[in-house]
C-alpha cells in the first residue's frame, strides 16, 4: 500500500498491489515475541480496535443504566430504544415469546459487529477488523454452539433427530434429504453467516480505499503519464461521489450487523421450535 | 488466465441466485402489498429464504478466491 502511495506521487512503475495489504498490519513493537503454545499473540491494529469496541460497548451501556430512572435520560434513552429495536424487531418476530431470553445476546452481537463495521468510516482508523475473516468466523461458532445447545436443551435428543431425519417423509428419500440437511444446518449456515459478513466488509473496504486513491492520485499528481489538467475532472468527480460512496457504506455496515443478528435469531428459533 | 477465470467463476456463480433473490424479495412485496398486517412473519421468511439462496453466491465467492490464489 505505501508502495503504491509513493510510486503515485513521486513517479516511477507501479502495479495494483495484492488485496492483501490493505487488510495486513504489522505488529506493534515490543509485541512481536508474545505467544503461548506458538500460538501467535502479537498486538496489531486489528487486535487494539477489538479491545476498543468491547471497552466502548461496555462503558456504554454500564454509563447509562448505571442509576436507571423512570424518567429516562439521554443516554438511558438511546440504550432503552437501542435495546427495544432489537426485541421487536428481531427477537420477538424470530424466536417468538421466548425471544426475550435471548435478548442479551442477540443484543450483544448487534452492537459488536456493528461498532467493529463503523471502524470502516471512523476518521484514523478506516479499517474494520470485521474484514479480517478470524472475527465473523469466531462469531458464527458462537451462533453454531449457540443454537445446538439450544436446541438440545429445549428438545434432548430429538433435536438431532428431527432435523437430520424431517418426519414424514417417504422412507427412500432420506437418502438425500438426510445429507443436505446435515450440510445445510451445521456446515453452511455457520459458514455463509461468517463470509458474508466478511465478503461485504472487504467489498466495502477496497471501494473505499479506490475512491480516497483516486481523489488522491488524480487531484494532486495525475496517473498514467497523463498531465494534472487532464486527471483533474475524474478527480474531481470522485470527490463529489466520495459522500454518496460513504453513506453508502453506513448503509451496508448497518444492513450487514442487522442481516447477522437477524439470522443468528431466525437460526435460534429454528432449532427451538418443535417440529409438527 | 487465472484471474480470467476466477471473474467468470464468480459472475456466472451470481446469476441465479440474483434472479432468485429478485423473485423472493418482489413475491414478499406483493404479499405485504396484499396484507399489510403479515408483514412481520413476510418478512422473517423473506430474509431466511434470502440466506438460503445467498449461500450459493457466497460459495461462488469463496471459488473464486480458491482459483485465484490456489
Amino acid at each position: 500500500m505505501q508502495g503504491t502511495l509513493a510510486a503515485i506521487d513521486y513517479g516511477g512503475p507501479w502495479e495494483v498491489p495484492p488485496i492483501n495489504e490493505l487488510f495486513d498490519f504489522p505488529a506493534i513493537p515490543g509485541t512481536e515475541g508474545w505467544e503461548i503454545l506458538g500460538v501467535s499473540l502479537a498486538v496489531n491494529r486489528t487486535v487494539l480496535m477489538i479491545f476498543a469496541a468491547v471497552i466502548i460497548i461496555a462503558a456504554f451501556f454500564w454509563h447509562s443504566t448505571r442509576d436507571a430512572t423512570v424518567v429516562p435520560s439521554k443516554a438511558q434513552n438511546l440504550a432503552e430504544s437501542f435495546v427495544e429495536l432489537i426485541r421487536n424487531e428481531v427477537a420477538l418476530p424470530s424466536i417468538g415469546p421466548e425471544g426475550n431470553k435471548f435478548l442479551p445476546f442477540l443484543t450483544t452481537i448487534f452492537a459488536y459487529v456493528f461498532l467493529l463495521n463503523l471502524f470502516k468510516l471512523t476518521p484514523g482508523i478506516m479499517l474494520p477488523p470485521t474484514s479480517r475473516m478470524a472475527i465473523p468466523a469466531f462469531l458464527a461458532v458462537v451462533v453454531l454452539a449457540t443454537y445446538v445447545v439450544v436446541g438440545v436443551r429445549k428438545r434432548g435428543g430429538s433435536y438431532f433427530k428431527d432435523t437430520l431425519f424431517p418426519p414424514g417423509l417417504p422412507l427412500w428419500t432420506y437418502v438425500i434429504v438426510t445429507p443436505i440437511e446435515l450440510l445445510s444446518n451445521f456446515v453452511l449456515r455457520p459458514v455463509t453467516l461468517a463470509i458474508r459478513l466478511f465478503a461485504n466488509m472487504v467489498a466495502g473496504h477496497i471501494l473505499v480505499v479506490l475512491t480516497l486513491i483516486t481523489i488522491h492520485a488524480f487531484l494532486t499528481v495525475g496517473l498514467f503519464g497523463e498531465p494534472l489538467s487532464a486527471t483533474t475532472p475524474i478527480g474531481v468527480a470522485a470527490l463529489i461521489a466520495s459522500p454518496a460512496v460513504f453513506a453508502f457504506e453506513l448503509l451496508i455496515i448497518t444492513v450487514q450487523a442487522f442481516i447477522f443478528t437477524i439470522l443468528s435469531a431466525v437460526y435460534i428459533g429454528l432449532a427451538m421450535q418443535e417440529e409438527h | 488466465m487465472e484471474a480470467l477465470a476466477a471473474a467468470l467463476v464468480y459472475s456466472i456463480a451470481t446469476l441465479g441466485p440474483a434472479s432468485a433473490i429478485g423473485v423472493i424479495v418482489m413475491k414478499s412485496v406483493e404479499s405485504v402489498a396484499r396484507q399489510p398486517e403479515s408483514e412481520g412473519s413476510v418478512r422473517g421468511l423473506m430474509i431466511l429464504g434470502v440466506a438460503f439462496v445467498e449461500a450459493l453466491a457466497i460459495l461462488g465467492f469463496v471459488l473464486f478466491f480458491v482459483v485465484l490464489f490456489a
